[in-house]
């Protein structure tokens, strides 16, 4: 009895860990669930209410004063792409050059540390920027300015850029590098028309990946750029950005105004997407 | 390449029996120099970071030193200004969506790496990563139109009428507030944890698992005996990392806790967080010292997302292979 009383145990127990182990299942799928069903419902409120929103006239005209229906964003597209390059002038030379130096020269230990800074630099929340370059140029310049707004949106390439670069870099295999040495080139020879050109892709990559982080970036701009209802083509003037014009559409406590919202961020999620998929399919293709 | 192949036999000829002269280096110490610049320059721009935040907080150390920290007033009209209550909801909201994005977050990773049918994983990987790249800004605009009008009508008042016996769930509710922005909160930090989480759970090597499962373990069994506690560390650098998300994060915040300087018990009342309250008043502080302060706020968030950071930063080293830094 004695013998059989512990398999019996046994057996209910082994049915009460099978059971515990799909409890647990269960409980794993619906938190997958809970994860994608905001994003889910985030995407179909974007397309539903952007979609209905997303007109000619918004990629044509400029906002409307408030009170007036109508009127478009076109000024902060141009913006958005306006900011993108300046910050591309700042953000792309450090950081692939920067990726360079850690791939091909830095020793060991210095390579560690700039590693390890430039991590700690993207967790740096980036309305710091934002203050910073308030700081450092808004204040000496006397006003804000495209240009402040796109060296804060560079400064937060920079180690976005450097790190994804230097992945890149070091996947060139050695050698590529040791048979062009062995030629008597030069090491800056090979590291420009060897490395770099073999890994033209990946940094290409890299690139858009930064571009897609930082092109929705608003915190870093609101005292910086600033945001403009108008044209502007003096880089030292406010200038609009599609987050900033999103973000005050849509605290604004006008209608029209949240339509639009709507309809700026369905073509910056679209822009950010596109930028994220491309990413995609040129890793796709390499590996 | 072609200057190398052409000068060579030419010089040779010249110099027979000679050595040829050593190649210029220039070139090389010119690119190691520059280059070795631009990678230094990540010290100089933490450095400028720490710099401008000093200069521009420094009034506001002067004149109230440590208890800036610990008071709770912020008057800019009358110049009285302590950052306690942006600290206070920079600390609730992180809480409010780790507590919310923790088990969430592990149990998808575990679901994604041990649990889902091959086929489902990457799609369903990618999937969450396309979450972790929506701006800040368009996720507050669906906080506000979207989140908070449903939760405020079927959530908010189910919670206030079981558990309104607390101070935390009494009081109006406006629907923004200090719960709303954990909310969002959570959404936004959940990818990141997710993704990060994964990533240290398919790293744990199959033999763990199978050693536990020639043992008799069920499924859930090798899982928390053979996966979890293997990957223990990482996980807890990946919640850490999504601590230093949720801490420095902006714009959704900003749009959906209601900008208000007071602390409440309450967490359906609005606040603020150190970030949100930047967004929110720093663009209006017209006089110097209101300025100051908000550097001093700037300061102290800098400060602590740097401490997290680092700590993230070397539980995410220790547990192996540093891929995560370019996530976040």
């Amino acid at each position: 009895m004695n013998t059989h009383g512990t398999v019996r145990e046994w057996g209910d127990n082994h049915k009460f860990r099978k059971g515990k182990s799909a409890l647990v299942s269960a409980l794993c799928v619906l938190a997958g669930i809970l994860v994608v069903t905001p994003l889910a419902l985030v995407f179909i409120y974007l397309v539903i209410q952007g979609a209905e929103s997303v007109n000619g006239n918004f990629f044509t005209q400029l906002p409307k004063p408030s009170g007036e229906l109508g009127g478009g964003m076109a000024n902060a597209i141009v913006g958005t792409f306006t900011l993108l390059g300046i910050a591309s002038l700042i953000g792309v030379p450090i950081g692939v050059l920067g990726a360079v130096y850690l791939a091909e020269y830095g020793g060991p230990k210095l390579n560690w540390w700039i590693r390890f800074s430039s991590d700690i630099l993207n967790g740096v929340p980036s309305i710091i920027w934002g203050i910073v370059i308030y700081g450092l140029m808004v204040v000496p310049m006397k006003g804000y300015s495209a240009l402040a707004g796109g060296v804060a949106l560079g400064c937060l390439m920079i180690p976005i850029i450097l790190r994804t670069t230097e992945e890149v870099l070091l996947l060139v295999p050695q050698g590529y590098r040791e048979a062009a040495l062995a030629l008597g080139i030069a090491r800056w020879k090979v590291i420009l028309q060897i490395v770099i050109k073999t890994a033209s892709k990946g940094i290409i990559t890299a690139l858009l990946l930064a571009f897609a982080r930082v092109a929705g970036e608003t915190a870093p701009l609101l005292f910086t750029a600033l945001g403009n209802n108008f044209w502007n083509r003096n880089l030292l003037q406010p200038i609009s950005a599609l987050p900033l014009q999103i973000y005050s559409f849509a605290t604004s406590a006008f209608d029209d105004y949240h339509r639009q919202a709507w309809a700026g961020a369905l073509v910056l999620v679209t822009l950010v997407f596109v930028l994220n998929i491309s990413v995609r399919f040129l890793t796709r293709d390499k590996a | 390449m072609t200057i190398a192949v052409e000068s060579a036999p030419a010089s040779a000829s010249k110099t027979v029996g000679q050595r040829l002269p050593a190649p210029s280096r220039a070139g090389d110490v010119f690119s190691e120099r520059f280059t070795m610049v631009m990678a230094v320059s990540i010290f100089a721009l933490i450095g400028l970071i720490l710099y401008e935040l000093l200069v521009g907080a420094w009034p506001t150390i002067k004149t109230f030193g440590f208890s800036f920290l610990t008071t709770s007033s912020w008057n800019p009209v009358t110049e009285k200004f302590g950052a306690l209550p942006f600290i206070y909801g920079t600390l609730l909201s992180s809480l409010i969506a780790l507590l919310i994005a923790v088990p969430l977050s592990i149990a998808t990773a575990i679901y994604l790496t041990e649990l889902a049918p091959l086929w489902l994983r990457q799609p369903l990987t990618s999937l969450i990563e396309m979450l972790a790249a929506i701006p800040s800004v368009i996720l507050g605009l669906w906080g506000i139109f979207v989140m908070i009008p449903f939760l405020s009508k079927f959530v908010y008042p189910g919670l206030q009428s079981a558990l309104g016996w607390t101070p935390f769930f009494s009081g109006p509710i406006f629907g923004i507030g200090m719960l709303s922005g954990g909310i969002i909160l959570s959404i936004m930090v959940i990818p990141i944890i997710t993704s990060v989480s994964r990533e240290i759970l398919s790293s744990v090597p199959n033999l763990q698992r199978e050693a536990a499962y020639a043992l008799g373990a069920t499924k859930w069994e090798v899982t928390r005996v053979a996966v979890l506690s293997y990957a223990k560390r990482g996980l807890f650098g990946a919640i850490i990392l999504g601590l230093g998300r949720a801490i420095g994060e902006t714009m959704a915040v900003t749009m959906v806790i209601g900008n208000s300087s007071r602390i409440s018990a309450s967490l359906f009342a609005p606040g603020n967080t150190m970030a949100s309250v930047l967004a929110n008043q720093f663009a209006e502080a017209s006089d110097d010292a209101f300025l100051s302060a908000l550097f001093a706020v700037g300061l102290v968030l800098f400060l602590v997302t740097v401490i997290v950071n680092l700590f993230a930063q070397l539980l995410l080293v220790a547990a192996g292979g540093n891929k995560h830094g370019k996530l976040a």
